[in-house]
């Protein structure tokens, strides 16, 4: 029988190598995307595991919202990006600092 | 019947008039303007006829409040009326020269762009004026006096694209500033420790007041009554032009000519002198306060007089003469001869405005000359200004039977027995004034209605007689001028004032002369033996000698005494004085707080000292945006975690 706790170690983990990624990766803006959209997926696993757990099946009714959104996110994300290449001409994040103050 | 709406008719028909006049001028024209004024004053004058009727004949009198204005605590501001004889007589000359100076105003002024402002400010005056000689109360005193002032100023630049009559207002404006401050004071004080503004309740209180004292630096303890009276005459000496607050009466000749004669010699200087006369009941319990005001008298009529000597310009000679006449009152003031001082004040607005309005008719028919040099010779081309002009000359010289000798005369009886300290040296001013006022009255006289003619003709044109608005009243002014002094019987022998005036008996110096008087001639008799009487006389000789006969002698005397001819064309150095410590001090002040208060401290430290903060603080926090993206997503983790740790854990 796997635990619960199980599942929010995965999650955990899920997320914490997300968040490595993040700032770790100063290489490509699309492995950023990655890891954001897997720090969602790690959160996502935890609604699911709450809701089995608890019996309560809202939780996984507001998975499929969140990951509809997730979907839409990730598209304007991509949009976003090849505006970018197309100014910058380059995705690489350590060229990427005209927020520089 | 004193009614309240009797009371506020004379007042308010002035204010009226300026207000049509002033706000309206261009709809009712030049004439519906003057109409208008004149019919306001006409109005004022004629009831005040009727009031003085009323407390000089039928013995009335009235003192009420007509409208509360605030209340503030115990303190009260009220509008309200006190007529007594000294109100009643005061009202009567202030709206007759009021009158005749609105008359002569349409032949003046007729040429002037400024004629319904001008007729705007003259009604003004006397609305403000008559306010204040009529108040029940300090406030509205004050209130008055300040609004004469006001108008001054207003008039004296009347001519406001002339940078001297600028100057000049802005001058008679500061001055009166100095003295208004201690007229403050002295209200405050009398707030202070009597608690109350009314004069009736005021004046109840002196006896009490007179024995306190206060210490204003420790240590040092001073009489109340003393500290008040001085600063309350402070005030007078700014707005009756006593040294050393006189500077800005001469300059205040650059107003044009009618309110010269009007405020600057007849009625608003003279609001001092009426001033100290309504405060008698106070300045009677101070002997230092009365000292105070003698000796600064004595100064004024002596040291004023001997500056008309040598000025030629035409209105100012009359000017220092003015100074020295208010001199004369402020000494009977402070001889605790307040009936001699007023009734001088009366017979000097009479024939110091007919003097100054035939100096204006002079200067129509000079076509605004007034320099006296390019006079002469005007007694066949003018003869009503010329035997006008000799009643007004010979009443201020004090000639007997004319109204200034019996006013002179009276002050200059009441100062020989007087006794406090500083009488001996204002004896002696008062006496040898009558002979400089003799000297450079007829100076002017004799050298602009006698001699050769020095003037310009302007191609042929000879000088021609003033209309008749001009003319007519000058001769309505020349009969009190001469008749005016009759009433010394009356007004400073007789018991006319009444209860409006308070002497101690110790300080009754009229007293005395009251009992030796017997009608008017035995006056004159015994005037034409006395002292000043030869001496005025005397002065109009050396006048004659000097200026008509040998006309060399004076340029002599001027180059032989350099120096002192020097001192006088200085004005004994108060205008430099004034220019260099206080206007130079101020401005140096001024100076010195925009260098260091306003730019180093406010601009420098608040200002950009503010923004250099800013600056400096932004250039630090700057390097903490680099711009990548990793880096913000580092502190976004770090802040949850703290976040984490501090609410979880």
């Amino acid at each position: 029988m796997i635990a619960l706790s199980d599942f929010l170690i995965l999650g955990a983990l899920l997320f914490s190598l997300s968040v490595a990624g993040i700032f770790i990766n100063r290489k490509n803006i699309i492995i950023l995307l990655m890891c954001i959209e897997l720090m969602l997926l790690a959160v996502n696993l935890n609604f699911v595991a709450f809701s089995h757990f608890s019996g309560d099946m809202a939780g996984q009714v507001f998975v499929f919202f969140i990951l509809t959104v997730a979907a839409a996110e990730a598209a304007i994300g991509l949009a976003i990006l090849v505006v970018l290449f197309r100014n910058m001409k380059t995705i690489n994040v350590s060229e990427l600092d005209n927020l520089k103050g | 019947m004193m009614t309240q709406s009797l009371l506020l008719t004379i007042a308010l028909a002035p204010l009226l008039g300026s207000i049509i006049a002033g706000l309206l001028g261009k709809q009712v024209g030049k004439v519906g303007a003057h109409r208008v004024a004149i019919a306001g004053v006409g109005i004022s004058f004629a009831l005040s006829v009727w009031v003085l009727k009323l407390v000089a004949i039928d013995g009335e009198s009235y003192n009420q409040q007509v409208y509360q204005w605030l209340q503030a605590g115990s303190l009260s501001l009220e509008v309200g009326f006190m007529v007594d004889a000294l109100t009643a007589m005061m009202m009567v000359v202030v709206t007759f020269v009021s009158l005749m100076v609105h008359i002569y105003t349409i032949g003046y002024m007729h040429d002037d762009e400024g004629y319904a402002r001008f007729f705007s400010y003259i009604s003004l005056f006397t609305f403000s004026m008559l306010m204040l000689v009529m108040a029940n109360n300090f406030m509205q005193l004050f209130f008055g006096w300040e609004a004469v002032g006001l108008v001054s100023y207003l008039l004296i630049g009347f001519w406001y694209k002339k940078p001297t009559a600028i100057y000049a207002n802005l001058k008679a404006f500061l001055v009166n500033r100095v003295g208004d401050f201690g007229f403050l004071l002295g209200i405050a004080g009398v707030l202070m420790y009597a608690g109350s503004l009314d004069y009736v309740e005021v004046f109840a209180q002196a006896p009490t007041i007179a024995g306190q004292t206060m210490s204003i630096f420790s240590g040092y303890d001073w009489s109340v009554m003393s500290v008040i009276c001085i600063l309350l005459f402070i005030g007078a000496m700014g707005k009756s032009a006593q040294v050393p607050l006189h500077v800005w009466l001469p300059d205040s000749m650059e107003g044009p000519t009618p309110i010269s004669a009007l405020i600057h010699a007849a009625t608003m200087v003279t609001a001092g002198i009426f001033m100290v006369t309504r405060m008698s009941p106070m300045f009677e319990f101070s002997e230092t306060a009365l000292s105070f005001v003698l000796v600064i008298g004595a100064i004024t009529a002596l040291f004023m007089g001997f500056l008309g000597l040598i000025q030629n310009d035409i209105k100012r000679v009359v000017a220092y003469s003015t100074l020295s006449q208010l001199g004369y009152m402020t000494v009977a003031l402070g001889a605790s001869a307040y009936a001699a001082g007023v009734f001088h004040l009366m017979t000097h607005a009479f024939f110091k405005a007919l003097l100054f309005l035939g100096a204006g008719s002079v200067i129509i028919a000079m076509h605004h000359e007034q320099d006296i040099r390019k006079m002469g010779g005007l007694k066949k081309y003018m003869p009503i200004t010329y035997w006008t002009g000799l009643i007004g000359s010979l009443a201020l010289i004090g000639f007997p039977g004319f109204a200034g000798f019996f006013s002179k005369d009276s002050i200059i009886e009441a100062v020989h027995a007087s006794d406090i300290a500083g009488s001996g040296f204002a004896y002696f001013s008062v006496v040898i004034g009558v002979f400089i006022t003799a000297l450079y009255s007829f100076r002017l006289f004799f050298m602009v209605f006698h001699g050769k003619e020095r003037f310009d003709t302007h191609g042929g044109h000879a000088p021609h007689e003033s209309p008749a608005v001009v003319t007519v009243p000058l001769i309505l002014l020349a009969i009190p001028s001469v008749i005016a002094g009759f009433l010394i019987g009356n007004m400073v022998f007789g018991d006319f004032f009444g209860s409006s005036i308070f002497v101690l008996p110790q300080h009754d110096v009229l007293a005395h002369h009251a009992e030796n008087y017997h009608g008017i001639m035995g006056f004159v008799w015994h005037g034409l033996q006395a002292l000043p009487f030869w001496l005025a006389i005397s002065g109009v000789a050396t006048a004659y000698y000097l200026y008509m006969m040998k006309p060399d002698i004076p340029a002599r005397l001027q180059q032989r005494f350099q120096l002192l001819y020097r001192v006088l064309e200085n004005k004994y150095g108060f205008d430099d004085f004034n220019q260099k410590v206080f206007a130079g001090g101020s401005r140096f002040i001024g100076q010195m707080l925009w260098r260091v208060g306003d730019r180093v401290i406010i601009d420098g430290a608040v200002v950009n000292g503010t923004a250099r903060m800013v600056g400096l603080a932004s250039r630090l926090m700057r390097h903490v945006q680099s711009g990548y993206l990793y880096h913000y997503a580092f502190a976004m983790i770090l802040g949850v975690l703290l976040l984490l740790t501090f609410f979880v854990a």
